[in-house]
C-alpha cells in the first residue's frame, strides 16, 4: 500500500507538470493553429536559464523564479510570435511543423553554444529534502509544489478565459477567427499573449521537471513529447480533457515505474516508451476529421522535368565519383553519408510534398531497413536489399492503415510516436521468437551488415559503396519523378489540393494515402539499408527520431515536392555542414543552430529554398556557352586534383570558384540580352509595356488603331486632342 | 423512377436548423433549378446529397439506389458529380491535369477502359478551354475555373450532375454558351441539378424549379409557374410582407 500511494504521488506530481507543459501547447495550438514542436525546448531554454540565474550566479530562487517565468519566457514568446510564428498563416502543415522544429533544433544549438556539453550542471529541487507528513506517506515539497502549481494554472487559466476580456477573445478566435476579426477583436494581440503565456507555462514545466532528469538540451526536450499525449487528450482544443489526460499519462508512468518487473530486458524499455504508445492509441480514436476543402497554399511545386531529373542523375553519380577519387577513406566514409541520407529524404517527397501528408518516422524506416538486410542481406545477397524495401514497405502500410483517417499534426504526432516507440523500446529489444519466426533487431548494441555483393562483384571498399549509394539515389529519383508524372501522382497532388473534390470524383482517399505511405517507406528502407552497408555497422541511435528531424526539415526547407529537396538536406546535412565545420570551431558553432535557422526562414518562402536557387541559376542553365566553359573549366581542375596538382581544399575552392564566377558571367550577358530586348518592347510595334515604361504617344495611339482595324474591332472613339491631353499623352512628333 | 430522389432531409448545425424536411427530385434528361435567397440551404441541399454533410433525417436515393449512408466515393461510382460554389481546384495542376485526374479515376472504377487522355482532349474542347489547357488553373478567372470544375465533372460520366452557381465570374456570351452546354448534356440523359443565382438563366434552361427558403422547400413547379408564385416572390422580394405593412 505504502508503495502504490508513493508511486500515486510521483506519478500524479509527473502529471501535473505534463498538464502545465500541454496547457501551454494547447492554448497557442487553439488560438493560433501553429502546434508547437519547439514548446520542450522552450521549457528546456528556460530550465538552463533558472540555473544558471538560480546555481551558476546564486540568486535567490524568488528572483530567479520571477525573471525567468514573468520577464524572459513571456518575452522569448513574444518575440517568436512577431518575428517568425506570424508569417506563417495560409502555409501548410508540413511548413507550420517544419519551422517549429527548426525551431527546436535550433533551440537545441543555442542551448549547447551557450551551455556546452560536459559540464555537469546539478539543479536540486525546491527545498531539498523536505517532505510533509500526509499521515498514510510522505510527499516532498518538490511534488507539492509542483502538484499545486498545476491546480493554480488550471484555474487561472479557467479565470483567464472566462472571466477576462482577452480571455474571451482568445476563445472567440478559436471559434471563428474572421468573425472575432469582424466584431473588433485582435487575432494579432491574441497570438501575442498566447504565446506569452504558452512560454510561461513550457517555462514551468521545464523548472520542475529538470531536478529530476539532468540538464541536457536534447532530452530535456524531447522528454517533453510524452506531454503532447496529454495535449492529445484533449484533441488539441479541450483543457479541462487535457488535464485528465495528464492524470493518467503521469499515473500510467508512476505505475509502470513502480510495478514493472526492472529485471525483464524485453519490458525494460516499455516504461519509457508508455506516454508514446498511449499516444498513438488515443490518436486511432480521434474522431473521424471534416476532409479538406480549398487548403489554398502559397506553396507551389512544379512536375520534375525528363531532361532535368536526367542530368540530376548523372550528376549526382558523377559528384559521387568525384568524391571518392580525391578523398581518403576517413573523408569518403564522413562525406558519403550524403547519398543513403539522401534517399531518406527523398522518401519524403512523395509523401509531404506530392500527397501533403507528414511522416517524422522515416528514419525509422530506414533503420528497418538496415536490421532486415543486416539479418537478411549476409554474404551480400541482392535479396537481402530488396527484402529491407519491401520489410520497409509492409511496415509502414501497418503503421499507415491505422492511420488512415489522420493527416496534418495528427498525422505528424502518430509517426513521431511511432518512431519514439522504436527508440525507446523495439530498437533496444533483444532477439525474440514470434512463432516460428525469429525476430532479431539490433542485437542489444549495433549490428554488423555485409556489403552487397553483385554479379560477383563485392563492394567492399568505402568508395565502390558511396558509388551504389549515389546510383541508388539516383534511381530512386528517377523512380519519384516518374510518380510524379504518373497518374498516381496527380491524384496525391490532388488530395494536397481537396480531398472533397477527389471523394466526390470517386476516389477511395485510404488507399492512396496508405500506397503513398508504403512508397515513401520502402525508399526510406533502401536508404537505411545502404546507409547501414556503407558504415559497415549500425546502432539504434542512427535511426532516432532526433536524428530524423533535421532530415525532414531540410527536406522541407529545400523544396518539399521537388526531388531536388531531398538532395539539398543530404548535401546540406551531411555534405556542407561537415565540411564548413573543418573551417574552425566558430564555425562548427554556428553551424549547431544553421539548420534550424534555415527552417525558421521557411515560413517566408514556403515554396522552399530550391525554387530561389534555380530562379538564381536561370542564366547560367540557359546560356550553352558559359555552361560548356565552365564544365570544361571544373574538368580540368579535377583532372589537376587527380595529377596532386593541388590538395583537397584548393580543389573545393576552385570548383566553386568556377561555379560562381561562371554565374556572374552568364548573368551579365543574360542583363544585356534583356536591356536590348527591352529596347525592342518600347519601339511602336509592341505595345505591351507602352504607358508604363515610355509615355503614351500619337503614334502610339496610331499603331493601337492599326491591331484594332487589324483584329476587327471597332475604331477607338472618345480619344479626342482633348482628352488624349487630359491623359496626359504627348504628342510622339515633339 | 428520379434519377435523384431526396426526400424530406433535415440538417441541424448546432441550434440551427438549415434543412427542414426538404424534398428535391431530378429526372435523367432534365435540368432541375434549385433557387432560394443567401442562406436558403442550397449548397446544404448539395453537401448532403454528395455525402460532405450527414443529415439528421431524410434519405438520399441516387439512380433508385439508397446512398443516405454511403460514402463518398460510392456515391460518385453510381452516378454522381458536383462542382463546388467555392471554387475545389487542384491548384498545383493545369487546366489539363485537373480534367484527367477526374478521367484517371474515373477509369479505375468504371467498365469503361477507352483512353483517359482522349477523353480528357474531348472534354478540353468540350468546355471551350482549349486555350488554356496548358495555363495552371491558379491563373484563371473564376468563370473559366468553373469550366475547368464542370470539365473534371463530366469526366466520370455522371448520370446526376450537381452545379452550384456554375455561371458566377461568367459575363453574358459565356453564360449563353454555359446554358447551350447544360441543354446538350441533358439530352444525352444526364440529370442536371442547377444551384444559381443567375435567374434568367435558370428560367431559360430549367424544365423544373425547386425554392428554398430558410431550409424550407417552399415551391416546385415549371419556371413560369414559380416564376409568379407568390411564396416565392415574398421570399425573394418579401412583397406580401411589405403589403401588409
Amino acid at each position: 500500500m505504502e508503495k502504490f500511494l508513493i508511486f500515486t504521488i510521483v506519478g500524479l506530481s509527473l502529471a501535473a507538470i505534463y498538464a502545465v507543459i500541454s496547457s501551454g501547447l494547447v492554448l497557442t495550438y487553439t488560438t493560433t493553429g501553429i502546434f508547437n514542436f519547439a514548446h520542450g525546448a522552450i521549457g528546456m531554454l528556460a530550465a538552463f536559464a533558472y540555473w544558471q540565474l538560480r546555481f551558476d550566479w546564486g540568486w535567490p530562487a524568488p528572483i530567479a523564479l520571477v525573471v525567468v517565468l514573468f520577464v524572459l519566457a513571456p518575452a522569448f514568446g513574444l518575440l517568436l510570435e512577431r518575428v517568425i510564428m506570424r508569417g506563417l498563416v495560409g502555409t501548410s502543415e508540413a511548413t507550420k511543423l517544419v519551422v517549429s522544429i527548426s525551431l527546436l533544433v535550433a533551440m537545441i544549438g543555442l542551448a549547447t553554444l551557450i551551455w556546452p556539453s560536459g559540464t555537469s550542471r546539478p539543479m536540486s529541487t525546491f527545498f531539498q529534502g523536505r517532505r510533509v507528513d500526509l499521515g498514510i506517506t510522505t510527499i516532498t515539497y518538490h511534488q507539492a509544489i509542483t502538484i499545486t502549481t498545476a491546480i493554480l494554472v488550471a484555474v487561472g487559466l479557467r479565470f483567464l478565459l472566462y472571466r477576462t476580456r482577452i480571455g474571451i477573445s482568445m476563445r472567440a478566435n478559436v471559434d471563428d477567427r474572421n468573425l472575432a476579426l469582424l466584431n473588433g477583436a485582435r487575432p494579432d494581440r491574441v497570438g501575442l499573449y498566447s504565446w506569452a503565456i504558452g512560454a510561461s507555462l513550457a517555462a514551468i514545466g521545464g523548472i520542475l521537471i529538470a531536478p529530476a532528469l539532468s540538464l541536457d538540451p536534447g532530452s530535456l526536450s524531447l522528454l517533453i513529447v510524452n506531454a503532447y499525449a496529454a495535449a492529445i487528450f484533449g484533441r488539441l482544443r479541450s483543457l479541462p480533457m487535457t488535464f485528465v489526460g495528464a492524470i493518467v499519462l503521469g499515473l500510467t508512468e508512476g505505475y509502470l515505474a513502480a510495478y514493472l518487473p526492472g529485471e525483464n530486458q524485453y519490458l525494460a524499455g516499455l516504461r519509457p516508451a508508455a506516454a508514446v504508445i498511449v499516444l498513438f492509441i488515443v490518436l486511432l480514436f480521434v474522431p473521424n476529421p471534416r476532409l479538406r476543402t480549398r487548403s489554398q497554399l502559397r506553396e507551389f511545386f512544379p512536375p520534375p522535368s525528363p531532361t532535368g531529373m536526367v542530368m540530376m542523375a548523372v550528376g549526382v553519380v558523377t559528384f559521387a565519383m568525384v568524391l571518392v577519387t580525391t578523398m581518403d577513406t576517413t573523408n569518403v566514409i564522413t562525406y558519403g553519408q550524403m547519398f543513403p541520407l539522401a534517399i531518406v529524404a527523398l522518401s519524403l517527397v512523395p509523401l509531404v510534398g506530392y500527397a501533403g501528408q507528414i511522416s517524422l518516422a522515416q528514419l525509422s524506416f530506414g533503420g528497418i531497413g538496415a536490421i532486415v538486410v543486416a539479418h537478411h542481406g549476409i554474404g551480400g545477397t541482392p535479396f537481402g536489399l530488396l527484402f529491407a524495401v519491401v520489410v520497409a514497405a509492409i511496415v509502414g502500410g501497418m503503421v499507415a492503415l491505422p492511420l488512415r483517417r489522420l493527416s496534418g499534426i495528427y498525422l505528424a504526432l502518430a509517426t513521431a510516436a511511432f518512431a519514439v516507440a522504436l527508440d525507446r523500446w523495439i530498437f533496444i529489444l533483444p532477439d525474440f521468437d514470434l512463432g516460428s519466426l525469429h525476430i532479431s533487431l539490433f542485437q542489444l548494441g549495433s549490428t554488423d551488415i555485409d556489403p552487397l555483393k553483385l554479379f560477383g562483384y563485392t563492394f567492399e571498399s568505402a568508395g565502390s559503396r558511396v558509388m551504389l549509394s549515389a546510383v541508388g539515389f539516383a534511381l530512386s529519383a528517377l523512380l519519384v519523378a516518374a510518380v510524379r508524372w504518373s497518374a498516381f501522382g496527380r491524384q496525391l497532388v490532388a488530395m494536397r489540393d481537396s480531398e472533397a473534390a477527389c471523394a466526390t470524383l470517386g476516389l477511395n482517399l485510404v488507399w492512396p494515402r496508405v500506397f503513398v505511405f508504403m512508397l515513401s517507406a520502402g525508399i526510406a528502407g533502401l536508404g537505411g539499408a545502404l546507409y547501414g552497408m556503407q558504415l559497415g555497422t549500425v546502432g539504434p541511435d542512427r535511426f532516432s527520431l532526433i536524428s530524423g528531424l533535421p532530415i525532414f526539415m531540410l527536406v522541407v526547407v529545400g523544396g518539399a515536392g521537388l526531388v531536388g529537396g531531398a538532395l539539398f538536406a543530404g548535401i546540406g546535412l551531411y555534405g556542407v555542414i561537415p565540411l564548413t565545420s573543418a573551417l574552425g570551431p566558430i564555425v562548427a558553432k554556428i553551424n549547431a543552430v544553421s539548420p534550424g535557422l534555415m527552417g525558421i526562414g521557411l515560413g517566408r518562402n514556403p515554396s522552399g529554398a530550391l525554387p530561389l536557387i534555380q530562379d538564381g541559376m536561370k542564366p547560367l542553365r540557359r546560356d550553352p556557352l558559359v555552361l560548356a566553359a565552365m564544365t570544361v573549366a571544373m574538368v580540368l581542375i579535377y583532372l589537376a586534383r587527380l595529377a596532386d596538382v593541388f590538395a583537397n581544399w584548393p580543389f573545393v575552392l576552385a570548383v566553386v570558384a568556377v561555379f560562381l564566377v561562371a554565374n556572374v558571367v552568364a548573368g551579365r550577358r543574360a542583363r544585356v540580352a534583356d536591356d536590348s530586348s527591352a529596347e525592342v518592347a518600347l519601339s511602336t510595334d509592341d505595345l505591351d509595356w507602352v504607358g508604363i515604361t515610355t509615355p503614351w504617344t500619337q503614334t502610339h495611339l496610331a499603331r493601337l488603331g492599326d491591331v484594332f482595324a487589324d483584329d476587327g474591332l471597332p475604331p477607338l472613339t472618345g480619344l479626342t486632342a482633348t482628352t488624349v491631353q487630359a491623359l496626359g499623352v504627348s504628342d510622339g512628333r515633339a | 423512377m428520379a434519377a435523384l430522389d431526396v426526400r424530406e432531409v433535415t440538417v441541424k448545425f448546432g441550434g440551427n436548423t438549415v434543412l427542414n424536411n426538404a424534398s428535391l427530385a431530378a429526372e435523367a434528361g432534365a435540368i432541375t433549378g434549385l433557387i432560394g435567397p443567401n442562406g436558403a440551404g442550397k449548397t446544404t441541399m448539395f453537401n448532403v446529397i454528395t455525402g460532405l454533410v450527414t443529415p439528421t433525417g431524410g434519405r438520399v436515393e441516387i439512380s433508385g439506389a439508397d446512398a443516405t449512408g454511403m460514402r463518398l466515393h460510392r456515391r460518385a461510382r453510381i452516378g454522381l458529380a458536383r462542382t463546388f460554389q467555392q471554387l475545389e481546384l487542384f491548384t498545383m495542376l493545369s487546366v489539363r491535369e485537373n480534367i484527367r485526374v477526374g478521367a484517371d479515376i474515373h477509369r479505375q472504377w468504371s467498365r469503361d477502359k477507352g483512353s483517359a487522355s482522349d477523353l480528357t482532349e474531348a472534354i478540353i474542347d468540350r468546355v471551350g478551354l482549349r486555350a488554356v489547357a496548358d495555363d495552371r488553373v491558379t491563373t484563371l478567372p473564376t468563370g473559366q475555373g468553373r469550366l475547368v470544375e464542370l470539365g473534371r465533372a463530366l469526366a466520370c460520366s455522371p448520370k446526376v450532375l450537381l452545379l452550384d452557381e456554375p455561371a458566377s465570374g461568367q459575363d453574358d456570351a459565356e453564360t449563353a454558351r454555359f446554358g447551350a452546354l447544360l441543354r446538350e448534356l441533358a439530352n444525352e440523359g444526364t440529370a442536371v441539378v442547377l444551384v444559381e443565382h443567375d435567374m434568367s438563366l435558370v428560367m431559360k434552361v430549367c424544365d423544373h424549379v425547386h425554392v428554398l427558403d430558410l431550409g424550407i422547400m417552399i415551391a416546385a413547379g415549371d419556371p413560369a409557374s414559380v416564376q409568379s408564385n407568390p411564396v416565392v416572390l415574398d421570399a425573394y422580394l418579401g412583397t406580401s410582407r411589405a403589403a401588409a405593412s
